[in-house]
């Protein structure tokens, strides 16, 4: 049978890897390369990157951690894919078919839109056709106006009056094979999922869906699990605490919930 | 010498990078010339049938890639589309030939959610050299809507169960095919990776 994911999300900004409370404000937790040797090695389903930052400058600004600068985006796309085999996933700034050929190139295995569904939805049917569905995840941000009522918020940030159901159907349609929905309003809060949005993207299309916003505690992948989504994603849960991915996992698998069975540390160690 | 076969797929890199942990010795496959130095011939894939026969034959590989694999019998291991263009006929965007070294039908799945996509388990219905320390209802990483079902000879090795059951790993004398992406299934993925460069 096929395994509910659970998808470690990395915030890049700037080259560092922060946390983020409501896409407003941030907390710095260290370099990429710690980052990805932990959630590789932590029985990781996925991973995804997004980047974050307001500028194009990646320089970490700090030659007294001992390990070198990032300059550019795509060295840490390839930083990341040499290390992890486990499939990445790179969002953020990517606005032309030059921009996906990069981070392709560099060992993405997928690319999230966000801004580009709205700007340029050509992108999405361009990028579909020439690297496969498989390749494309759209990701949307979803903010709650009132009782079962959502707007989109473009880039997270600016708002539309475009609903985010509506929006994952023509995404489904243009050739998109993931929809990762985010809420605004639960993120960063660690106080659950928006069960109700999950829910209905899931229902709103054929294609899987990665629900992200909101866990604190593990009960709350248990409720997001037992939504009809194929895969549930976080980002600060897991940066929190040593083997927060491989604790979780095991915690779900022997629950008896559909995810993969958490493969043992020591052996893991051994072979990677 | 281990070659991969570049011919634009998507998961060029992240086979190229999976196989550089267990070897050093890699070459890059783009035209004619590059099969002659290479012990194994592995061709990754994502993406469309129609897509990757395409490019193979654009790229003049066709030939000397069957008479590598059929004639002078280097192990071939094909990755999710690399696997399903071995068949004689894809159903993806019409009807289309394949290298037909494998009696099979590559046809979309019946599953409502498509494409399927994550770690599914694999059965294991015949243990053979590629799939050595793997155990049954391993999981792998899949990405398909599209695969092989059924198999006319006796090629089917392993399925895998998400609606119906479809052919996950196939194999003819030095022919290897894996619906699932073993560069991208950490441990185990590795593992058979290893187990077919030391064949």
């Amino acid at each position: 049978m096929l395994k509910k994911r659970i998808i470690p999300v990395v915030l890049l900004r700037n080259g560092v890897v922060v946390q983020s409370r409501k896409f407003k404000r941030y907390q710095m937790l260290g370099s990429p390369t710690a980052t990805v040797e932990r959630l590789s090695s932590w029985n990781s389903d996925e991973l995804i990157y997004l980047d974050i930052s307001p500028s194009s400058l990646y320089d970490l600004g700090r030659d007294d951690l001992n390990h070198a600068d990032y300059d550019t985006i795509e060295d840490i796309i390839k930083l990341i894919a040499k290390r992890c085999f486990v499939p990445l996933t790179f969002g953020g700034k990517i606005r032309t078919m030059g921009d996906v050929a990069m981070r392709l190139k560099n060992g993405a295995d997928k690319v999230t839109f966000n801004s580009a569904l709205i700007d340029s939805p050509e992108l999405i049917t361009q990028c579909s056709n020439k690297y496969g569905k498989q390749f494309v995840v759209v990701s949307i941000d979803a903010k709650k106006i009132e009782t079962s009522k959502y707007v989109v918020f473009k880039g997270g940030k600016t708002a539309t009056n475009i609903c985010p159901f509506e929006l994952a159907k023509q995404a489904e349609a243009s050739g998109a094979g993931e929809i990762l929905i985010n809420s605004i309003d639960n993120d960063g809060a660690g106080e659950g999922f928006d069960l109700y949005l999950i829910d209905r993207m899931a229902k709103s299309v054929k294609i899987p869906v990665i629900a992200l916003g909101g866990a604190g505690e593990w009960k709350h992948f248990e409720d997001a699990l037992n939504t009809g989504v194929s895969a549930v994603a976080a980002a600060n849960i897991f940066q929190h605490s040593e083997n927060s991915v491989y604790n979780l996992k095991k915690h779900l698998y022997e629950k008896g919930f559909n995810v993969r069975k958490t493969l043992d540390l020591e052996k893991e160690k051994k072979l990677l | 010498m281990i070659g991969i076969i570049d011919y634009g797929s998507g998961n060029f890199a992240s086979v190229y990078n999976a196989v550089s942990t267990i070897s050093n010795n890699i070459k890059t496959i783009t035209k004619p010339e590059d099969f002659k130095e290479v012990s194994h011939i592995i061709l990754p894939g994502v993406g469309s049938f129609l897509g990757a026969m395409k490019k193979i034959q654009e790229l003049n590989l066709v030939k000397e890639l069957e008479r590598n694999v059929l004639g002078l019998k280097k192990p071939y291991l094909g990755i999710c589309v690399g696997m399903q263009i071995l068949a004689n006929e894809g159903l993806e965007f019409g009807e289309n030939e394949g290298l037909g070294w494998i009696e099979a039908k590559v046809e979309e799945l019946k599953n409502e959610r498509l494409p399927h996509v994550g770690w599914n388990e694999i059965e294991i219905e015949k243990q053979i050299s590629i799939l050595e320390g793997i155990e049954d209802k391993a999981t792998f990483y899949f990405v398909n809507s599209f695969a092989i079902k059924e198999v006319n000879d006796d090629s089917m090795v392993v399925c895998t169960d998400y609606e119906e059951r479809f052919v996950s790993v196939i194999q003819k004398e030095n022919v290897f095919g894996v619906q699932f992406h073993p560069e991208k299934s950490q441990d185990y993925g590795i593992q058979l990776l290893k187990n077919f460069i030391n064949l």
